[in-house]
């Protein structure tokens, strides 16, 4: 009795989770489809005709479009990283003065809509010739991912034991010695998690790219797919195509990184 | 919870031990001993410099370029001049009376209303569903992430194919059931509904791992004791689910607040906004007057922007008090 509700339980989930992903089956299934069989009324529910036209497409113009995304996510993850681990520490462990205000100020910047923050990089990279640069995106997208570094490097540090530290100093390590050979280490997780989420939100991003690299040589993925949708709205057998590689990364997260996933989101927003 | 009474733990000791040695000490030792706090502190500061410069060159200084913008006239001359003249209050007076300004308001808070409140019902539902502990549960928890970690163009291109009016999957599903085609995304009426519904797609993943987090620190004695009294699950939810988990359903719904105030990929991608005004948002306006082809007309579009961030502040302050408080309980 017990067991079969449960098993129509799993059944009821099964259904909602097929619910839920439905988009993403449609996505694979329109990128499979080809371009003639698009407009068939009603749509056919499965690929029956597979084509792989579309991703050849992807092969042949999108490869340019994702190398820059991929450099764009990485320079900014290590930009983030830089910025925000000496800041958790000190925030966690040395107990500056003003450091409350420090943290009110971070959590102010997450709620500066992007479009202000557009807005304002445009003009000063105009001033300063980053517009239109691989650079200029990374300091761009890094403030997508910088105060939430902090806020997590920081809930994750201040569980680092002090005497730990304080056995350290004792030793005869300065801070920066004690940071470097005890707390990065010991933060591996939350490196692993800050470092996964920047990518992704940089990988993400359309706003900052579509403002500041209008024009550029190298221009991210999102733009890519802007560009198809813009272009060729008969195809969109190709669009979908795009739209499936550029999803890889978050699929590639979920598998490998799975708790840090939820971990980061629930620590993000729930602890100080 | 535990992170903030440690840390009024650790400093109450702190500042005891300070108080004893100072009254312990003779004066040369009370001044090493400040000598000792003040490089402490040097020590601190030194590991913020980085995060203090990069606040006031990469938050700090575009804000005020943006506030400074829309005082000004910036003209495709300014562009390449570096200079633009002072407009006083005139953006805003031309954005204020402009025809769009009523819709966009009245757009962006319709979005952000029912965005919310479906995402957090639905959210709410699932997280409760997925408590109950079944064979598979946290793997189809798992899965259920993956809308929200997908580029938002990717899933706002899905949409829009799937909301097409002649080959969407939608459209001929409610043809099955014997329903008339809508027009998604090409009539006025309907356009706020369709990326409406993307975006509220979008943010149930979030809901649901916020509030099932919520949900499993919830003391299950409480449970075990409302069910010897005998309360069905509708009136365990009501009286003891719902009332405990509000500090977590206030920081979820907030976040999702400040979070939906700047959407902007979603509705750019699938209508642009259109057709006409019809699913323009603030975020959306700033951007077309900015960006969005033609002359560029950056003031106005800075002193829409403006006017956003005004409306974000506002509940932003709601939001960190209700932290506060949700931290304090």
């Amino acid at each position: 009795m017990k067991r079969s509700r449960k098993l129509s339980t799993t059944v009821i989930g099964v259904v909602l989770t097929a619910i839920m992903l439905f988009p993403l089956y449609w996505m694979v299934n329109v990128s499979l489809t080809p371009r003639e069989q698009l407009r068939a009324d009603p749509p056919s529910l499965f690929p029956l005709h597979p084509t792989f036209s579309g991703y050849t497409q992807v092969l042949e113009q999108q490869i340019p479009y994702l190398g820059t995304s991929l450099v764009v996510g990485l320079g900014t993850v290590l930009l983030t990283l830089v910025i925000a681990a000496p800041a958790g520490y000190a925030l966690a462990q040395l107990r500056p003065a003003g450091g409350a205000t420090l943290n009110f100020l971070l959590l102010i910047a997450q709620m500066i809509p992007g479009i202000i923050m557009a807005m304002g990089f445009y003009i000063l990279f105009n001033k300063w010739g980053v517009l239109d640069t691989i650079p200029g995106l990374i300091v761009a997208d890094s403030t997508l991912a910088v105060p939430f570094g902090v806020l997590i490097f920081t809930a994750f540090m201040i569980g680092i034991p002090r005497e730990l530290i304080q056995a350290a100093w004792i030793d005869g390590a300065g801070a920066w010695r004690t940071f470097r050979s005890i707390v990065l280490p010991m933060s591996r997780n939350s490196i692993v998690s800050v470092s996964l989420f920047t990518f992704l939100w940089s990988w993400s991003d359309f706003l900052f790219a579509s403002t500041l690299n209008r024009g550029g040589e190298h221009q991210p993925i999102t733009i890519g797919i802007f560009r198809y949708i813009g272009n060729n709205t008969q195809d969109w057998n190709a669009i979908m195509a795009t739209a499936v590689v550029a999803s890889v990364p978050a699929a590639v997260l979920l598998v490998i990184a799975q708790r840090y996933v939820a971990a980061g989101v629930t620590a993000g927003a729930l602890k100080d | 919870m535990k992170t903030s009474m440690t840390r009024t733990q650790r400093a109450a000791v702190g500042q005891g031990v300070k108080e004893g040695a100072a009254q312990a000490a003779p004066s040369g030792t009370r001044q090493s001993a400040r000598r000792a706090t003040i490089r402490k502190q040097a020590t601190a500061w030194a590991f913020l410099t980085p995060i203090v410069i990069y606040l006031v060159l990469f938050y700090a200084y575009p804000l005020y370029t943006n506030l400074d913008l829309s005082f000004r006239d910036y003209t495709l001359r300014s562009f390449i001049s570096g200079e633009a003249e002072w407009a006083g209050f005139e953006n805003y007076r031309q954005v204020l009376t402009d025809n769009t300004f009523g819709t966009a308001l009245w757009n962006t808070f319709v979005f952000t209303g029912a965005s919310l409140l479906f995402q957090y019902a639905i959210g709410l539902a699932l997280a409760v569903f997925f408590y109950r502990k079944f064979p598979l549960s946290s793997t189809l928890r798992a899965l259920f992430l993956v809308p929200w970690l997908l580029p938002l163009l990717v899933s706002a291109s899905t949409w829009a194919w799937m909301l097409n009016s002649e080959s969407g999957i939608v459209n001929a599903a409610l043809s099955w059931i014997g329903l008339d085609p809508i027009y998604w995304l090409t009539s006025p009426d309907w356009s706020l509904t369709a990326v409406l519904i993307t975006n509220i797609w979008i943010g149930i993943p979030f809901n649901l791992v916020l509030l099932y987090a919520g949900l499993q620190a919830i003391p299950t004695e409480l449970y075990e004791a409302s069910s010897i009294d005998g309360a069905g699950r509708w009136r365990t939810f009501w009286s003891i689910t719902f009332p405990l988990l509000r500090p977590v359903s206030a920081i979820t719904v907030l976040l999702g607040l400040v979070y939906t105030l700047k959407v902007f990929d979603i509705i750019w991608v699938m209508t642009r906004g259109g057709p006409g005004d019809s699913s323009a948002t603030l975020a959306i306006w700033s951007y077309r007057l900015g960006f969005g082809g033609g002359s560029p007309q950056l003031s106005p579009a800075a002193a829409v922007a403006n006017i956003l961030i005004l409306i974000a502040f506002a509940f932003g302050l709601f939001y960190v008090r209700a932290q506060r408080k949700a931290l304090n309980q």
